[in-house]
């Protein structure tokens, strides 16, 4: 089975791609765009009836650094 | 004296700081990363360079190489511990100092000499300083931009443990223009430009010379 | 195995025909890929190679001229130095960023393949005008792919030089250098020798990414939509190439090796024939024992694969354990994959079955060999006609600002400082000055390199404008205080297969030549890049040279273009003549003209110059070649970098801007008299105040010049 971890910049820390990113769709005339935050995502193979526990527990002592990302598992 | 220079794959600054230090009459020894025993030293350095191809995260699986345990505990038993720009961000993977680094705000890697103010003399890396120093060092990353959440960085502001401040223009969006910080018991220590490459006249400046002879000093001897 | 298959590959019907001679039956289809790539242009230079015996290299301290994987010099006291050029032209049209990452990558395999540590790179690049945004896509991307893979794989870039012309606006230009040193005893070669000592591959594991980049990319032209060609394009891996290198260096340390080749286009094929033909000897080669990274992978893809970052150790039996060990100590994946027979074949088996049984030496030493037809395009002579037809008066200031104005004479620190060009604390003169000079620590040794190219001028007259390169990189060196000491070359140039390129081609080699005999410097490698050419335009012929400089002692203060202080005088050191317009900045870009014939070189003058140089840097603080711009410009520069100001006596206008050869600026306290008697020596004025002021000719605010020429490169990308 599959997990899927989608990891952003916590709201209120500096994202330099995605103030970057957003300034520049705003220049191309997209004046919708109100933020851009980029992040990381990790597809990660695991055997089958791996909890989302265990997926967790990864991402707070690896994947993701608490002090300044956010993250969310999904199973696909 | 016996200086462990961290060695994790990628890293690529360990000859420098070797050199550097011996410069200044310490016995720098470079240390593997799976080396599990440091026993010997006095003190660590983490050099910089791009352990683990800064993959994942810069210092995110480097935190984790087995010589960590040991550069915690030399930490926790009030060794002077250093981490040099790469290193720095290790020591904030690992807890060991707060906040983190993210991508320079104008998103281009930075190789140049930057101006650093000194603004505390209470760390093992600026002791032999004065507040107010100005020094011109090389500053050489990509993700040299401090950030960490807001209490935090109050934290570090009022108990005086910012450390290097940038001098003038700002060169990669650090917050409140940190250069440098070190923890409550000014032992463990980190900044992201490059002393060692500031330590001869022949390189330009040396200007770095004063941050790693207040390291130097503040090593205890090896005991007999 | 139909005739189709070897056309698909890129070989003419009489090369087929050569393989079926040689093996004396049809090859199978990996041996056909095998061939295939090892004939293309790009590695057997089947074009180029009759020509390249031209250049000499049998100077004393020559160790290894051409042929290996690097040249080698000796620099005394047991140290050596190896240096190398290469091209990665058309992977970085495909895909900028890979392209120029794993150009890098390439080129220091060849420096650590010798036994040297790479301690330095240099990338000269050749892009389309900036106005044009695929020509800023391509511009950022190889300046950040060269970042990306340089400074994590902890090897500082030192420079480089860089021009924009329309000719490069589908075909950028990437060349890379790279310096590695080493003492005596580490050196190795590629040359397998003992049967029955052991293969192994050593690295990346193998996939089946780059399959036919070099055939396919780099030995043929370009053509709208090629784009799609992206599927042979590698991705390099910095890291991976950082380890590498450490287990390398570690092994040699360790005597465990007896030769080693680096993997590069046709991966296994060409490494473990190369190897094997080097040594005179024949291998076996088992491709199950290979390290894959992707399963069901066909031998043919296996033996051709170009992933990136690996190398092909020798290694005796008893040995074999011990190597493993200290690869793996490094996390450097490595396995087992052949043996050296005494047979001269090499037989590629796979599951048990012989894949591919040729004579191992065939895939160099029987390629194609062409002398392709030559004849001077029919427009040279009326380009030489067309002189530039200068104006009476001119509004300096204004001229020498639109001069700085440009991207290529602009201030270049926007590339550089992208660049770790500090690591290891050997560089005593960065970049942005003339050439780069390094001390080797523990000695009072230096090196010094100038990367120099100037495809204008040699568009305008390939042989002349190759010899004036060369005496450049020889005076950007000696102002350093280093003399001249080898030099490689990368031969861009378009079609080989059109006379006019080719004239442009053996000119070229005849000016690098006789330069370098003049100049008493060995040629000690090269490379050739054909087919630089886009939908049937072809490049500006761009040779482009790489000049190592050797002092011994080095001075202890290197000359500086920040190193002036008012006060100090200025003298202009080499021949004046306000003539030498054809190929100049000022004719380009004030007058929008190119045409007219450069000015031959002068050897005694040149030679002359670049010795008094090189004594001179022992005594002043600033030194500085008077290149592209002229005289106009260089003194700029030198006034930008010590930010103080001049004041120059000039009766005519016309000598500031031309670009006569083989001139420099010296600046010196104004007691200190250069006169020398076999060169022509003037004293130009005085450094000080804030602006450039040519007497009655106006002049220029300093601080204007300095923004002007500060934001020349920057605006342009951002």
């Amino acid at each position: 089975m599959r997990y899927v971890v989608s990891i952003t910049r916590k709201a209120g820390l500096a994202d330099p791609e995605g103030t970057t990113t957003a300034a520049a769709l705003t220049n191309l005339g997209y004046r919708e765009v109100r933020d851009v935050h980029f992040g990381r995502t990790i597809h990660i193979e695991v055997t089958d009836g791996t909890s989302t526990e265990r997926i967790d527990e990864m991402c707070r002592i690896l994947l993701a650094n608490p002090v300044i990302e956010d993250y969310i598992v999904e199973e696909v | 004296m016996h200086v462990a220079v961290v060695v994790f794959p990628g890293t690529n600054c360990e000859h420098d700081v070797d050199h550097a230090l011996s410069l200044l009459g310490a016995e720098p020894e470079l240390v593997w990363h799976r080396d599990v025993d440091l026993s010997g030293a006095t003190g660590v350095v983490l050099p910089g360079g791009f352990a683990h191809g800064d993959y994942l995260r810069t210092g995110a699986i480097a935190r984790f190489s087995p010589i960590m345990k040991e550069v915690e505990r030399l930490a926790a038993e009030g060794a002077p511990v250093l981490g040099i720009c790469n290193g720095f961000q290790m020591l904030c993977e690992a807890g060991l100092l707060p906040g983190a680094t993210v991508a320079n705000r104008d998103l281009s890697f930075i190789c140049r000499h930057v101006d650093l103010e000194v603004t505390s003399t209470k760390s093992i890396l600026t002791a032999n300083a004065t507040i107010g120093d100005i020094l011109h060092i090389p500053l050489n990353s990509y993700e040299g931009n401090f950030v960490a959440p807001e209490s935090e960085v109050a934290i570090l502001e009022s108990e005086g443990r910012v450390i290097l401040r940038y001098h003038g223009e700002n060169p990669n969006g650090s917050t409140n223009s940190i250069a440098g910080i070190t923890n409550r018991g000014g032992n463990v220590a980190g900044l992201m430009p490059h002393p060692e490459r500031a330590s001869e006249d022949v390189l330009g400046s040396i200007d770095g010379r004063v941050l790693l002879e207040s390291f130097v000093g503040s090593l205890e001897p090896v005991p007999a | 195995m139909t005739e189709a298959l070897h056309r698909q590959l890129g070989m003419t019907d009489d090369e087929y025909g050569a393989v079926v001679e040689i093996l004396g039956r049809s090859p199978n289809e990996p041996e056909l890929a095998m061939y295939s790539v090892m004939w293309s242009e790009h590695c057997s230079y089947k074009s180029s190679r009759a020509h390249l015996g031209r250049f000499g290299h049998d100077q004393p301290w020559v160790v290894f001229g051409p042929g290996e994987n690097a040249g080698v010099v000796d620099l005394g006291d047991g140290w050596l130095a190896a240096l190398r050029i290469e091209s990665h032209n058309h992977p970085s049209f495909v895909e900028p960023h890979q392209g120029a990452a794993t150009g890098v990558g390439g080129i220091l395999r060849d420096i650590f393949t010798m036994g040297a540590r790479p301690i330095a790179l240099w990338d000269p690049l050749r892009f389309g005008p900036l106005a044009d945004p695929q020509n800023r896509y391509l511009f950022q991307g190889v300046v950040g792919g060269i970042a990306g893979y340089g400074n994590a794989v902890g090897v500082p870039t030192l420079g480089g030089e860089v021009e924009f012309a329309d000719r490069f606006s589908k075909n950028p230009l990437v060349n890379v250098m790279a310096l590695g040193l080493m003492r005596e005893e580490q050196l190795v070669t590629k040359a397998a020798a003992g049967e029955g000592n052991v293969a192994i591959l050593l690295g990346a594991s193998t996939g089946r990414d780059g399959i036919g980049g070099a055939s396919i990319l780099a030995s043929a032209s370009f053509e709208e939509g090629d784009e799609e060609k992206r599927p042979s394009v590698q991705v390099g891996d910095p890291f991976e190439e950082k380890k590498l290198i450490e287990a390398c260096l570690d092994l040699y340390e360790r005597g465990l090796v007896v030769a080693i080749q680096d993997l590069g286009a046709a991966g296994i094929s060409c490494a473990t024939s190369e190897s094997a033909a080097a040594g005179g000897m024949g291998m076996d080669v088992d491709l199950d024992a290979v390290h894959v990274r992707e399963l069901a992978m066909t031998p043919g893809e296996i033996l051709m694969s170009e992933s990136q970052e690996r190398m092909l150790a020798i290694v005796e039996p008893g040995d074999v354990d011990e190597a493993l060990r200290v690869a793996g100590k490094w996390e450097v994946q490595v396995s087992v994959i052949g043996t050296v027979t005494a047979s001269d074949q090499l037989r590629v088996t796979h599951g048990g079955r012989v894949v591919a049984d040729i004579p191992a030496a065939s895939l160099s030493e029987n390629a194609p060999l062409y002398r392709r037809p030559v004849a001077r395009p029919a427009h040279q002579e009326s380009l030489w006609g067309d002189r530039p037809s200068l104006p009476g008066e001119i509004d300096l200031a204004s001229a020498l600002l639109r001069l700085l104005d440009d991207p290529a004479l602009g201030d270049r620190s926007w590339i550089y400082e992208q660049y770790d060009h500090m690591l290891f604390l050997n560089t005593i003169v960065g970049p942005g000055h003339n050439g780069s000079l390094l001390r080797i620590k523990g000695t009072e040794k230096g090196l010094a390199v100038s990367t120099d190219g100037d495809s204008l001028r040699c568009y305008l007259d390939p042989r002349r404008g190759a010899e004036r390169i060369v005496y450049e990189s020889a005076l950007n060196v000696a102002v350093t205080g280093s003399r001249p000491y080898a030099l490689v070359d990368n031969l861009n140039f378009g079609n080989p297969e059109k006379p006019a390129v080719m004239w442009q081609f053996l000119e070229t080699v005849e000016g690098i030549a006789t330069a370098c005999e003049e100049l008493d410097v060995p040629v000690v490698g090269g490379n050739v890049s054909f087919y630089n050419e886009t939908d049937g335009v072809d490049i500006y012929p761009a040779p482009v040279v790489g000049m190592l400089g050797f002092c011994d002692p080095m001075p202890t203060e290197p000359p500086r273009l920040d190193r002036g202080l008012a006060g100090m005088a200025i003298w202009l050191i080499g021949p004046e003549s306000g003539e030498d317009f054809a190929a100049s900045a000022f004719s380009r870009i004030v007058l929008d003209h190119i045409g007219g014939r450069p000015q031959a070189p002068d050897t005694d003058t040149a030679r002359a110059v670049i010795s008094h140089a090189s004594r001179l840097a022992f005594e002043v603080p600033v030194l500085h070649d008077v290149g592209a711009g002229g005289l106009a410009v260089a003194l700029a520069e030198i006034c930008m970098k010590s930010d103080v100001g001049a004041s120059v006596d000039m009766d005519e206008w016309q000598p500031l801007f031309d670009e006569t050869p083989h001139r420099f600026i010296a600046v010196a306290p104004d007691e200190v008299d250069l006169a020398i008697d076999d060169v022509p020596v003037r004293r130009l004025g005085t450094l000080g105040g804030g602006t450039m002021n040519f007497g009655a000719r106006g002049d220029l605010d300093l601080g204007e010049a300095h923004h002007i020429w500060y934001h020349a490169l920057r605006r342009r990308v951002s």
